[in-house]
């Protein structure tokens, strides 16, 4: 394999992580554009080839100071690519696109910076559990270093200029991937995306924009970034939202304990049974029988499966990470359950 | 059912209808809304303006500043392009992407009614800034003082100190600032 990127899963341990029985992981992101260029949909080649040049002569500083990985996603192969986007270091429009194009990784695998994704920087941190605070001070200080090197787009009415007007001001998108299903087996689940709806949050599914949300995990996003500063919004989610989110969740877990033990535990034990022995498994399957796993764990009715690992499992089973772990054709057509199957029973052996 | 403002729940008391390239939009505004974009409202009641008054050509005059106050009317008209990139706000509603930084200059104010829409009617900024926006934070602080200011002065008839105060606002506005 030459020159293999992301071989292990560094930085998401998460083993001690901040409210992680039902907070998976913690994100945040800023949305820069540069002065003096097109912004990327207007650009041409020519232009987005000088702003990768541009980025990567600057001085990035924090997380970057020590080492950093640069990778050229218009070069380099689309098994890595995909792998970039299961473990969140890209988005999905930025697999697909064919513009010059790259990300920046840092050595733990916690910050990422997109080269013109939608706008020409998307810096982003990741955590594992609850940590939005300490992600967003870290992110300040890094965004504060990179605007020594580089002008950024400002406007002092509207703040950061960005490509999507949903973006302008702050640029700031705070996410929590949660892990719900008590609040999805207690049918409450709709109640709370309603009020959240009205908070004016974006709820999405397990990889983000349009897609479901497998193992009953939510992406929450906060959708205005204009008109209250970076600490008003990141202290609105840290503080209010999320907590409450678990607060809810937990409330729901205790009433299917109280209401009916035995059927909770058949459905975990049952989910822990299937992926213990079964021998064609599917993406989808996988994680629906994770997640169940992981509920059994955080609640204590399984012992002797530690809960990073089912962490570690959600992203080791997706397919391209499955295809670097094993040798498994990955594309399209290609039936990867068998190895998947066999991954997981080894690993949960 | 009269339509309320696209920036908040009150009554809208004016309606603009916008055609451009053959595609129609329209925009709905509370008198407060509408004064803070720069229409002039007429009649009598809530009118910030007497009708008939030559302050029109006065607001015409600093809407070259692109901070200062619009004045529209309903009608239809040439759509408005940004000088650098060539974005109109008819090319923005199919891509839902603006094209560079000069379209939020060239286009503050279409762009201020979409993004009000967008983000819970908030158009101002209140978070961090690069170090090289230190100045022109001052200076917008200037541009709304001077705006609220002119404002007073045409509701006050005084147009010796709201001509006084349209010459402050051309003096502050700088092409080079915006980014």
């Amino acid at each position: 394999m030459n020159n293999p990127i992301l071989p292990t899963i560094a930085g998401f341990d998460g083993a001690d992580a901040p409210l992680g029985d039902c907070v998976l992981s913690s994100r945040v992101r800023l949305a820069r554009n540069l002065v003096g260029f097109n912004f990327v949909s207007r650009a041409s080649p020519e232009q987005l080839a000088d702003v990768v040049h541009r980025v990567q002569s600057a001085r990035l500083g924090g997380p970057f100071e020590s080492a950093v990985r640069w990778v050229n996603v218009q070069s380099t192969t689309s098994l890595d690519r995909l792998l970039l986007f299961e473990r969140n270091l890209i988005s999905r429009p930025f697999v697909e696109s064919t513009h010059p194009r790259c990300v920046a990784i840092s050595a733990d695998e916690s910050t990422s910076v997109m080269v013109n994704e939608e706008d020409h920087l998307r810096l982003q941190m990741l955590a594992p559990g609850m940590q939005l605070r300490q992600l967003s001070e870290r992110m300040f200080v890094f965004d504060g270093a990179i605007e020594r090197s580089l002008e950024y787009a400002f406007h002092p009415r509207f703040g950061y200029l960005t490509a999507c007007t949903t973006n302008v001001g702050t640029g700031i998108r705070v996410s929590a991937m949660l892990h719900l299903p008590g609040l999805a087996l207690v049918q409450e689940l709709e109640k709370v995306q309603r009020s959240a709806r009205e908070l004016h949050l974006a709820i999405r599914g397990f990889h983000g924009e349009g897609t479901d949300a497998l193992g009953d995990f939510y992406q929450v996003s906060n959708q205005t970034t204009l008109g209250r500063s970076e600490q008003a919004i990141v202290e609105q989610f840290a503080g209010e939202i999320v907590p409450q989110f678990v607060a809810y969740e937990l409330a729901a877990r205790r009433t299917l304990l109280e209401r009916d033990p035995a059927a909770l535990d058949d459905r975990v034990q049952r989910a822990l049974g299937i992926l213990r022995s079964c021998r064609l498994l599917s993406f989808e399957e996988s994680i629906k029988f994770l997640a169940r796993v992981r509920l059994g764990v955080s609640l204590g009715r399984i012992s002797g499966v530690p809960r990073h690992l089912i962490d570690q499992l959600l992203l080791a089973v997706q397919p391209a990470h499955l295809s670097r772990a094993t040798g498994c054709a990955l594309g399209n057509g290609r039936d990867d359950r068998g190895p998947r199957a066999d991954f997981i029973r080894s690993s949960l052996r | 059912m009269q339509p309320t403002c696209d920036c908040c729940s009150n009554l809208a008391v004016v309606h603009e209808t916008i055609v451009v390239e053959g595609r129609r939009s329209e925009v709905h505004l509370c008198a407060e809304h509408a004064a803070e974009r720069g229409y002039l409202l007429q009649g009598d009641g809530d009118s910030l303006l007497p009708a008939g008054l030559p302050l029109s050509k006065l607001l015409k005059k600093s809407a070259a500043d692109p901070a200062a106050p619009a004045v529209s009317s309903t009608s239809a008209r040439t759509p408005k392009a940004c000088s650098s990139c060539g974005m109109t706000m008819a090319s923005l509603r199919e891509t839902q992407l603006v094209g560079c930084a000069e379209c939020y200059r060239a286009l503050e104010e279409e762009l201020a009614i979409l993004i009000g829409r967008t983000q819970e009617g908030a158009t101002t900024h209140a978070g961090r800034h690069p170090m090289h926006a230190a100045k022109l934070i001052d200076r917008a602080a200037v541009r709304n003082r001077l705006t609220r200011d002119l404002r007073e002065a045409v509701s006050r008839e005084e147009f010796e100190r709201a001509a006084r105060i349209r010459d402050e606002m051309l003096a502050l506005s700088d092409p080079s600032e915006a980014q």
